[in-house]
């Protein structure tokens, strides 16, 4: 268990980069504190694999260092800085049974045997293998062979870190939810610090406590879940986090008003806003009213999707997303208002910071 | 499942049967013909019943060959499969190294057989050789056309020039097909170097193991050119193989008979020994379950 601290780390896989744009892995400065639950949230492409292999020492980062509780371990090798990591795809050791399989990372330690079957036993417990202990692991099925492969991340009693590298890809969604709840309730009994990536907002929402948004090779926002989506800090955030994304639509601004098209949005504060800037009013489609009052909308188009009703409309010339509950009216002649509190301003992609008065979070 | 039965689905596979008659059965069946018949020239054959089975079998010449036969193909396996199993793992897995080790290792196996053997004909002569002269003159007395042993050496040195390739090959294509992930999990789980030769790369090869050790085997039991060209089966019958020795008898005697009884046995060997080898392979993957 351990405190990692990454100091400005940056990876391209090329030897010549140059432009910012040759990194894989932009700037990363960001310390993981000991015990924490994490997510690594983006798109496939966005660096998040690069990064986790960074932390556990498969790659070496083309600039930066890496602490773990304070001790540079940079130089040191994956078995040195004693993680665990999980792979998206199942990693098994075919030959092997179950058992040997999730005792092979204890017994490559020399950990004495009575204490290896403890270990496996509760693990095979944990992850409901216990009957096919004594079976060759090759003609398992893939979720459990994954199974196995999560074994192996987690048998080692004293380990600094265990990664996660999308690791429930291949197992079915009913199991997802079962495992993911193991790795939780895990989480909280061991305090191993653990960095779970994914592309799933579900998965990075439920399971980790500290949601690191990345997108384009750098973290774009690190909170917790409900700040994500209370208050995203990056216009990638607001589109890649809730169903449907956050509505953008260019604005311009007046102190302490916005104006879309021809209509004026009066703001909680007045933000500040850098000259030239390319500016957009952020609003989920959460806190978006349909009602007699506001501003006109042409309705497209509505969405049942069981317990909401998602209602595509036009507003100002722009697609506008709005989520209303199943029962839920749609007047005739439906006018929109904003909820003021949950407007954001973003300035060139990045949210604007309000002078006057702090907007609700 | 159902089966459908459907008669007309003979014709489908009819030309490709015929095509196997000719290129297989029917002169197979011929040598049949032969294995059980004498003749005196003149195109008049007498029944010879199992005759020429009975002489084959029992004649000290045709043990002889085998024996060298399958001492041969044990050494040759024996040295190929480790030697080349390690040449595969030493190779480069990125970079202009591959293409360029790719080709080198194609290289033996694009030489014709006689050529190869033509080779090693002059690469080991005593006067002009290269190797023979060398050695010689190193004070190591070589000389493959005298010496049984040295041209034992010659051949199976020769064989491994030109083979272990096909090992090479094959088991860099067993190699290369394993994920990263492997690796990596392996680094994560603290395996030493053997642990993942003997966990990952050795059970993921196995299957094109198999191949190169059935092909192998075969090949090398099957082996006329190289040899005929070296050594012509010399000195004395040191190095003369089942093959020289069938055409020895078939076309340097001519006795036919004798020759088609002895390449129904010689098949008969093949084919039991290929099994043998297939199946002892293949046990550990039906054992479990």
């Amino acid at each position: 268990m351990a405190r990692i601290s990454l100091e400005h780390i940056r990876h391209a896989y090329s030897d010549k980069a140059k432009a910012a744009g040759d990194y894989a892995l932009k700037e990363v400065h960001h310390e993981w504190e000991d015990g924490g639950a994490y997510a690594l949230l983006g798109p496939s492409g966005c660096g998040k694999t690069t990064l986790l292999n960074i932390i556990s020492g498969l790659l070496q980062p083309s600039d930066g260092r890496i602490l773990f509780d304070g001790k540079d371990v940079t130089q040191l090798s994956t078995e040195e800085r004693n993680i665990a990591q999980v792979f998206q795809f199942p990693v098994v050791y075919d030959t092997m049974t179950v058992f040997d399989n999730l005792a092979f990372p204890l017994r490559n330690r020399k950990v004495p045997e009575a204490e290896v079957e403890k270990r496996v036993n509760e693990i095979l417990e944990m992850t409901d293998l216990a009957g096919m202990a004594k079976r060759r692991a090759q003609r398992l099925t893939a979720d459990q062979k994954q199974k196995i492969s999560l074994g192996r991340g987690l048998v080692r009693a004293n380990v600094n870190a265990i990664l996660f590298d999308e690791p429930l890809t291949v197992i079915d969604p009913h199991m997802k939810w079962v495992l993911r709840s193991q790795l939780k309730r895990l989480h909280r009994q061991s305090r191993f610090t653990m960095v779970y990536v994914t592309h799933d907002q579900t998965e990075a929402l439920t399971f980790a406590d500290k949601v690191v948004v990345m997108h384009d090779g750098q973290i774009v926002q690190i909170g917790t879940p409900a700040e994500l989506f209370e208050r995203p800090s990056h216009t990638f955030v607001g589109y890649f986090i809730g169903s449907p994304g956050m509505n953008l639509m260019p604005a311009s601004i007046d102190g302490a008003s916005a104006r879309v098209g021809d209509q004026t949005i009066s703001l909680s504060g007045a933000p500040a806003v850098k000259a030239g800037g390319r500016i957009e009013l952020g609003i989920r489609p959460e806190f978006v009213r349909l009602g007699r009052e506001g501003m006109p909308v042409t309705i497209t188009k509505v969405e049942d999707i069981g317990r909401q009703k998602i209602v595509r409309a036009t507003f100002c010339g722009q697609p506008l997303a709005i989520v209303l509950a199943e029962d839920d009216e749609i007047p005739t002649d439906a006018k929109v208002s904003f909820e003021k509190s949950a407007i954001g301003i973003f300035v060139d992609s990045w949210r604007a910071k309000t002078e006057t008065a702090r907007q609700e979070g | 499942m159902e089966k459908t039965w459907n008669n007309k689905a003979w014709f489908l596979v009819l030309p490709v049967l015929v095509l196997v008659a000719f290129s297989a059965v029917i002169p197979l069946m011929t040598v049949v013909n032969y294995s059980v018949q004498d003749t005196f020239g003149n195109n008049e054959f007498f029944w010879a019943g199992t005759d020429w089975f009975t002489q084959t079998l029992t004649s000290p010449r045709f043990w002889d060959a085998l024996w060298r036969n399958l001492v041969f193909s044990a050494v040759i396996l024996a040295i190929e499969v480790p030697l080349g199993i390690l040449i595969a793992l030493n190779m480069p897995k990125h970079g202009i190294g591959v293409p360029l080790c790719l080709v080198l290792m194609a290289l033996p196996l694009l030489i014709p057989w006689n050529v190869v053997g033509t080779i090693w004909q002059v690469f080991g002569r005593v006067d002009i050789g290269l190797l023979g002269y060398v050695l010689n003159s190193l004070g190591v007395h070589y000389n493959y056309t005298q010496d049984p042993t040295a041209a034992w050496a010659t051949v199976i040195v020769m064989d491994v020039w030109h083979w272990t390739s096909l090992v090479v090959l094959l088991c860099y294509a067993g190699l290369v097909s394993i994920p990263d992930a492997y690796y990596q999990a392996a680094r994560i789980d603290g395996a030493s170097r053997f642990s993942v030769f003997r966990y990952i790369q050795l059970p993921k090869m196995k299957r094109v193991l198999l191949i190169a050790v059935l092909l192998r085997f075969m090949d090398s039991f099957m082996i006329y050119t190289e040899p005929f060209v070296v050594t012509g089966g010399g000195p004395g019958s040191s190095t003369t193989f089942l093959s020289i020795d069938l055409v020895k008898m078939a076309v340097g005697q001519f006795d036919l008979g004798p020759a088609a009884a002895m390449s129904i046995i010689y098949f008969l060997i093949i084919l039991l020994l290929s099994w043998v080898f297939y199946t002892v392979m293949t046990q550990s993957d039906a054992e479990q379950g």
